[in-house]
């Protein structure tokens, strides 16, 4: 097992040496003559008011709290996709079922309960 | 071999990350050397065999949670607030080197007695090990409640999250 | 584990050709993008570099690789500086469980015509496409602009919206092959003597609309909506890093197509399936089939406004790649036999039910458009300028 990811890893050596040869030589090909005019933000033109860097809105914050919930449900489903063979093997196929078909009911609650109070509505 | 190279590796890299989050003034930054902290803790799972742990490890810890603290430093936008005060904090710094000291005494006292009591020449690994049908066998055979457990869990925290964010709308 | 120099050297050719190969089929993709979106638009498309125009991407690589690179005036500078390659990095990685054959037998050995077969596969491309976000969301936020970090911040929120039906959609032909390694699915479709389009259609398509979301591409290319954001989160990028922004935009389409390719539509496998060299060619056939498919939905469809993009994210994929779960899973405990014959046909009623409901609530919001006159900007009251 061991030695498939040591495969990962050189692919990943690769991966990483790319991008960064590849900045590197950029680097010595290309001009520089910065001008203040040139390193100004670009907002078509317009001279901008303040930096970018201000609070905004928690509309995208709710999602991510929900993805979150969510992710973990993912990963929890994912083990028991792959026991329910061994499960239904073991003549413990419908028990298994069940087992995963509350969880992702209480979960799937959660999503209806968000949904009609409005949380995962955009606005 | 291959492992002691990976552990002092990845370890060290670990070690550094960590040390920078808390010393790093910009919280942006912090939050980027805890992510680089939790991939080298991942890496070190796998070096451990456990690998479905460190598919978890990336995909809830680096991938959910920590662009989740990302957002809500943007959110607030409080990487500016904290780079121009002084650390509204300061009188904590005692207590906090205090508890971490503790913290390190209590690792290295369960590390050195778990490392007693290791058996010598070491064991071989039950097949399959750290595998997610493991896992997946073990939740719901052995851990079906505190795994139902967990969706009442995870139910309370999508119920919090909507009370909290829509309460004022 | 013997340190084994054969081993190791095996390793990086695998890996070099594998990379290389990756690196060459993007200029190919951007070339065939812009000639089938022109065949679309009864246009020409690029045809003055080389012939019919095939050298186009060059031409534009050198050109990126000697433009000036520009640093704005208050962008956070080493942020801003590894933003492209965190982003280009995890894409590239992802492909190392794509497996374009079986095995080889090479210099008396058995070589596997994948990067590596990791038991984890599926997990594992999770995993690693959950990090794609940080280079936008980090481009975006490094920059100090504000449409980059609007961009930035929109994209980021639909990725990890479309991360959960196509996590999801993927544990379908896990039930049915009882295994997360890749090679593994393609052998148990071969086993099955059937495609996991057919028992698990809803599945794909599920798939494949998140593909198109995470992938930043109309109709979901929101963070890049030139008209409202210039060019969103890469506003400030030029040069080189520009170009890597780029790169990872397409490295990524490759790779949730590969995905697809193999987890649906059988992998390498073909006629003349056990003859070792074709298999790379099904296994690019099916790929540009769908990558074509990627190019062509990008020329029809317009792009959908950003409420209806989370609407179709969490009110219509999410619940039916759970639905595709739960009675693929029920299926494939209750069967007295295979489960594959009976969710081919579970699968056409699956279909029906997420066609059903697509109409539904698509016309439920043309009934009440959402934000009424705020539509046309619904990003106004992302700043609250009074802070």
């Amino acid at each position: 097992m061991a030695g498939n990811y040591g495969y990962v890893a050189v692919f990943a050596i690769v991966g990483v040496a790319f991008a960064v040869i590849s900045l590197v030589m950029s680097w010595f090909l290309r001009p520089h003559n910065p001008s203040g005019e040139k390193l100004a933000t670009y907002e078509c033109g317009e001279v901008p008011v303040g930096p970018a860097w201000r609070q905004f809105r928690v509309g995208y914050y709710i999602y991510l709290l929900a993805f979150v919930i969510f992710d973990v449900e993912v990963l929890f489903v994912i083990p028991w996709a792959l026991a329910l063979r061994n499960l239904k093997g073991q003549g413990l196929g419908l028990f298994a079922v069940v087992d995963g078909a509350i969880f992702i009911a209480v979960l799937a609650a959660g999503l209806l309960y968000a949904w009609k109070k409005g949380a995962l509505k955009w606005e | 071999m291959g492992e002691l190279i990976a552990f002092v590796v990845l370890g060290a890299i670990a070690v550094a990350a960590g040390i920078a989050v808390v010393v790093v003034r910009n919280p942006v930054h912090s939050a980027l050397f805890l992510v680089v902290n939790f991939f080298c803790l991942a890496v070190l799972f796998l070096v451990l065999s456990a690998e479905f742990v460190a598919a978890l490890q990336v995909l809830v810890y680096a991938g959910a949670i920590m662009v989740l603290f990302l957002f809500v430093i943007m959110l607030l936008n409080v990487a500016g607030v904290f780079e121009s005060q002084r650390d509204p904090l300061r009188s904590q710094r005692g207590l906090a080197v205090c508890l971490g000291l503790g913290l390190l005494a209590e690792v290295l006292a369960i590390a050195v007695s778990g490392a007693a009591r290791l058996p010598s020449g070491g064991g071989t690994l039950p097949q399959d090990f750290g595998s997610p049908t493991l896992v997946g066998l073990l939740l719901y055979s052995q851990y079906v409640f505190p795994f139902e457990a967990v969706s009442v869990l995870l139910l309370i925290a999508m119920v919090g999250v909507v009370v909290l964010t829509k309460r004022s709308v | 584990m013997p340190f084994d120099v054969t081993e190791l050297v095996i390793a990086i050719v695998k890996a070099l050709v594998v990379f290389v190969a990756l690196l060459s089929i993007v200029p190919v993709l951007i070339w065939m993008e812009r000639k089938v979106i022109a065949d679309i638009q009864i246009r020409i498309g690029p045809n003055r570099a080389g012939p019919f125009g095939l050298l186009q991407p060059l031409a534009d690589a050198i050109k990126l690789i000697f433009k000036e690179n520009i640093i704005t005036q208050g962008a956070d500078k080493v942020v801003y500086f590894f933003a492209p390659a965190v982003s280009m990095v995890p894409a590239i990685i992802t492909f190392a469980v794509v497996p374009f054959g079986d095995t080889a037998h090479i210099l008396g050995r058995k070589v596997l015509l994948q990067v590596a077969d990791v038991n984890i596969g599926i997990l594992y491309i999770l995993a690693l496409s959950s990090l794609g976000v940080y280079g936008i969301v980090l481009a975006g936020w490094s920059s100090n602009n504000k449409y980059s970090l609007l961009g930035g911040v929109r994209s980021s929120a639909q990725m990890i919206s479309y991360e959960l039906p196509l996590g999801l959609a993927l544990v379908g032909p896990v039930l049915l092959s009882g295994s997360l390694s890749l090679r593994e699915m393609i052998n148990a479709q071969g086993r099955a003597g059937v495609w996991f389009i057919v028992p698990q259609f809803l599945a794909f398509a599920v798939y494949l609309i998140s593909g198109f979301a995470e992938t930043n591409r109309a109709p979901f290319d929101l963070p890049e909506a030139e008209q409202e954001l210039t060019a969103g989160y890469h506003t400030e990028y030029s040069s080189f890093r520009f170009a890597l922004f780029y790169m990872a935009e397409y490295v990524n389409m490759v790779t949730v197509g590969a995905v697809a390719t193999t987890i649906f539509l059988g992998g390498w496998r073909g006629p003349f399936g056990n003859i070792v060299i074709l298999q790379p060619v099904w296994f690019l056939v099916k790929l540009f089939a769908i990558l074509y498919f990627f190019i062509w939905v990008r020329g029809t469809l317009p792009r959908l406004r950003y409420d209806k993009l989370m609407k179709l994210g969490w009110k219509v994929l999410l619940p039916l790649a759970l639905l595709n779960l739960m009675v693929t899973a029920t299926v494939k405990a209750l069967a007295p036999q295979s489960a594959i014959p009976i969710m081919s046909v579970l699968s056409l009623v699956l279909v029906a039910i997420g066609v059903i409901a697509l109409t539904i609530i698509s016309a439920r919001s043309t009934r009440t458009p959402a934000s009424g006159l705020r539509e046309p900007s619904a990003e106004g009251a992302f700043y609250t300028w009074e802070s």
